[in-house]
């Protein structure tokens, strides 16, 4: 979040044109009347909240016991990266399985957001999340390729050693509402950047009790044994390594075309006669 | 007589006549039962289309009827039954005959949808003696409009027009009657010259009137399509008259349309997109959008902290239709109430690339995989995001540049014409920057090469030979042929 700490830095008092905080500060300067009006459902501007998700399948093989329709136990499901609680912010996700499933369309309606099923087909899963009321009206559409087999077909599978498939993912709110960031200001789920300077938020909401707590997140999750780590620090390492490369290479052509240049406009001056 | 007479076989062929007999029975498998080779064969080895007389089910026959039989019943397939029957019948073999019968017979008939009583003849399948019943199977396609009559009574009250004269109008319904609703062709054959669109509009609107004076009240017709969507001469005339101009464009008008049309949007987008740009409350969310929308307002002059590429005059033109393109793409994500942070960086990729071709962006992600970057990144956060972004752009940034430094050796080498003292200088240039660079990206700088090549080719005239300016010393001699 480096934009928002340089956003700190020239927050208060620097009066030159730099960076968009001052910009925020002269709206907010410029229209009073808006920030003193507390509306809870106002939108704010500048500030967004990100959930980071991981989304997948869990498929164990059933062995002994698989029959032709049922080979397979899975479980699809989307948790927090962290595995914290998403209870907080969806209130309900409804999964939309193959058509040959009776009732295909699985609604759940609290945390931890799963469902477990036996089958013996892989097919594309519509994950729609639908999230409180303060938090956002409209749904959001995840889409996840059910995996029961491994990818080498040499592979043996295990009735212990479960394929695991899953995908990581960051949910966007743009312009949260204040009371939507009111309530989950503190929340591990919840990623917000640093607020403004001169930015009030009425009194965070206590968060709910660890018992309440406990039940939603997927930390002591069964299947959490399987559930894969995603850090970003090796993708920011490779992508750091790559743009050093790059640069570099810019700055070399560009020290070639300017070195053509020159040459050209020498030929230029001595042939014109 | 002997029924081996008339069909002309020798008498004294009884082993033939045994093995006609014995052949459906041995052949079973290769031909339906009851039917002789040869007229099998006759049907083109094709069963006949109603089903075979099984001949078990048959009285026995002396074998010199048989081959009476046979061919009698082959002649019931194709048709000839009368010749069947007047064959059996002259040969006794009434009973052999299945229970159906089929005559065919020239009989009178008429047509419902004549109105004239006429009586024609045609042939007419008998069945048992049975004659078809109903109506002329053709009756049913006669249909027709209902056009409106109207009584003069009505015509004073409702349908006077100052355009029309009673006779006109009279006229044309008769018209209309008579040419169900061709209009085309009502046209050709109106006395007075009407345009197709007056008639179309004075039948309709009599139409129209008469519906509503009759209904009994208004909301009982106000459903009906002629209340509802009157016809609209202006509209009509117009119509066709922007349709036949549009037929009739020439070659050359089209392709000034298009660029009117693409020039026109091009403003709007900007236009757009300025506004976007402009808008002081540029996200915190993504530090390429409020780098772009710096760069966007202030023009280059301050150095957005994050930014750590001059880029050279040449390239700014490019970069400010990609930057209008990220920022109508950050706009539009923020009308978005909720979005997944993968959409957001596929749309940012694709507003980066938008002025790339195909090539190119294949030329980026191939890149990206000599990298050792994922093409899309496993664990899309924010700052990952961001970073695939600019290293994305910085690539097309380096592909740019190296099509520009082709282009310029190349172009540096026109100069030299006449002077062969400086070949030997320039391999040692190139092949420096092929050297270098194959290191990291070795396929896209030749590919860069070749295609700039081509493109010098396209645009400097169809005498030259350029090629990839990694070798230009043995290219030119042969280009100096061409060219002289």
């Amino acid at each position: 979040m480096t934009n928002s700490s340089s956003s700190k830095k020239h927050g208060p008092g620097q009066p030159e044109e730099s960076g968009p905080t001052l910009k925020l500060q002269r709206i907010k300067m410029s229209k009073p009347e808006e920030a003193e009006k507390k509306n809870l459902n106002k939108k704010l501007k500048d500030v967004e909240i990100s959930i980071p998700i991981v989304y997948g399948n869990v498929a164990f093989w059933l062995g002994k016991k698989a029959s032709e329709y049922q080979s397979h136990k899975w479980t699809v499901y989307v948790r927090g990266a962290t595995n914290e609680d998403l209870g907080v912010v969806i209130k309900r996700a409804v999964f939309q399985l193959h058509s040959s499933f009776n009732n295909p369309t699985r609604a759940v309606e609290s945390p931890p957001f799963e469902l477990s099923e036996s089958g013996w087909g892989e097919f594309e899963i519509a994950i729609t999340l639908y999230f409180h009321a303060d938090v956002c009206d409209k749904p959001l559409n995840l889409y996840h390729h059910l995996k029961l087999y491994p990818e080498d077909e040499s592979g043996s599978m295990s009735t212990k050693k479960p394929v695991v498939v899953e995908s990581y993912d960051e949910i966007v709110f743009p312009e949260p509402s204040d009371s939507f960031l009111a309530r989950v200001q503190n929340h591990p789920a919840v990623t917000l950047p640093r607020l403004p300077v001169g930015f009030t938020l009425p009194p965070p909401v206590p968060i709910e009790d660890t018992s309440k707590r406990k039940r939603g997140d997927t930390k002591d999750h069964p299947l959490a044994q399987w559930f894969m780590n995603f850090s970003e620090a090796d993708e920011l390492l490779q992508l750091a390594a790559a743009r050093q490369q790059v640069q570099a290479h810019i700055a070399k052509l560009k020290r070639q075309i300017s070195l053509i240049d020159g040459q050209q406009q020498q030929l230029r001056s001595t042939s014109d006669p | 007589m002997d029924a081996k007479d008339i069909l002309g076989i020798p008498k004294t062929q009884l082993p033939t006549t045994q093995e006609k007999k014995s052949r459906p029975q041995k052949e079973p498998q290769r031909k339906p039962d009851g039917i002789s080779r040869e007229v099998y064969a006759l049907t083109g080895g094709l069963a006949p289309l109603m089903p075979s007389i099984d001949v078990s089910q048959l009285k026995k026959r002396p074998p010199s009827d048989e081959k009476v039989y046979f061919l009698s019943i082959n002649f019931l397939h194709f048709g000839m039954v009368n010749d069947v029957l007047n064959c059996c019948n002259l040969y006794n073999l009434k009973e052999s005959i299945p229970c159906i019968q089929i005559t065919w017979q020239w009989l009178p008939f008429t047509n419902s949808a004549r109105k004239d009583n006429l009586q024609l003849y045609h042939w007419v399948r008998v069945v048992n003696g049975v004659p078809p019943t109903g109506d002329y199977s053709f009756a049913k396609y006669n249909k027709s409009v209902d056009v409106v009559k109207y009584t003069d009574e009505e015509y004073e009250k409702y349908l006077t027009d100052p355009m029309w004269t009673k006779e006109e109008t009279d006229q044309l319904f008769e018209l209309c009657e008579r040419f169900d609703l061709r209009f085309i062709v009502i046209a050709d054959r109106f006395p007075s010259s009407r345009t197709v669109e007056e008639l179309k509009d004075r039948y309709y609107g009599v139409s129209r009137a008469i519906l509503i004076a009759r209904a009994p009240s208004p909301t009982d017709v106000s459903g009906h399509p002629l209340v509802k969507d009157p016809y609209n001469v202006s509209q009509e005339v117009e119509r066709k008259r922007a349709l036949s101009m549009v037929l009739s464009q020439t070659k050359h008008q089209e392709r000034k349309d298009a660029e009117v049309l693409a020039e026109a949007k091009r403003i709007t987008d900007s236009r757009m997109a300025s506004r976007a740009a402009e808008e002081p409350e540029m996200p915190v969310a993504s530090h390429v959008g409020s780098e772009s929308a710096d760069r966007a307002v202030v023009l280059g002059d301050t150095v957005s902290p994050s930014s750590n590429i001059q880029l050279p005059s040449a390239t700014v033109v490019p970069s400010t239709s990609i930057i209008a393109d990220s920022a109508s793409t950050l706009a539009s994500l923020r009308m978005l109430r909720v979005y997944l942070r993968t959409y957001a960086l596929e749309q940012m990729v694709q507003a980066a690339s938008s002025s790339a071709g195909l090539r190119t962006i294949k030329r980026v992600e191939q890149a990206l995989q000599e990298l050792g970057v994922n093409l899309k990144p496993k664990v899309p956060t924010k700052a990952v995001c961001a970073e695939h972004l600019e290293l994305r752009k910085e690539i097309l940034t380096l592909l740019n540049l190296q099509k520009q430094l082709q282009y310029k050796e190349a172009e540096g080498s026109s100069y030299r014409d006449g002077s062969y003292i400086d070949m030997p200088g320039t391999p040692k240039r190139s092949q420096r920057a092929g050297d270098q660079d194959r290191t990291f990206v070795p396929e896209s700088i030749n590919f860069g090469g070749e295609r700039v090549g081509k493109r010098d080719q396209k645009r400097k005239g169809p005498g030259r030979l350029s090629e990839a300016p990694s070798s230009p010393a043995h290219k030119r001699p042969r280009k100096k042929a061409s060219d002289l």
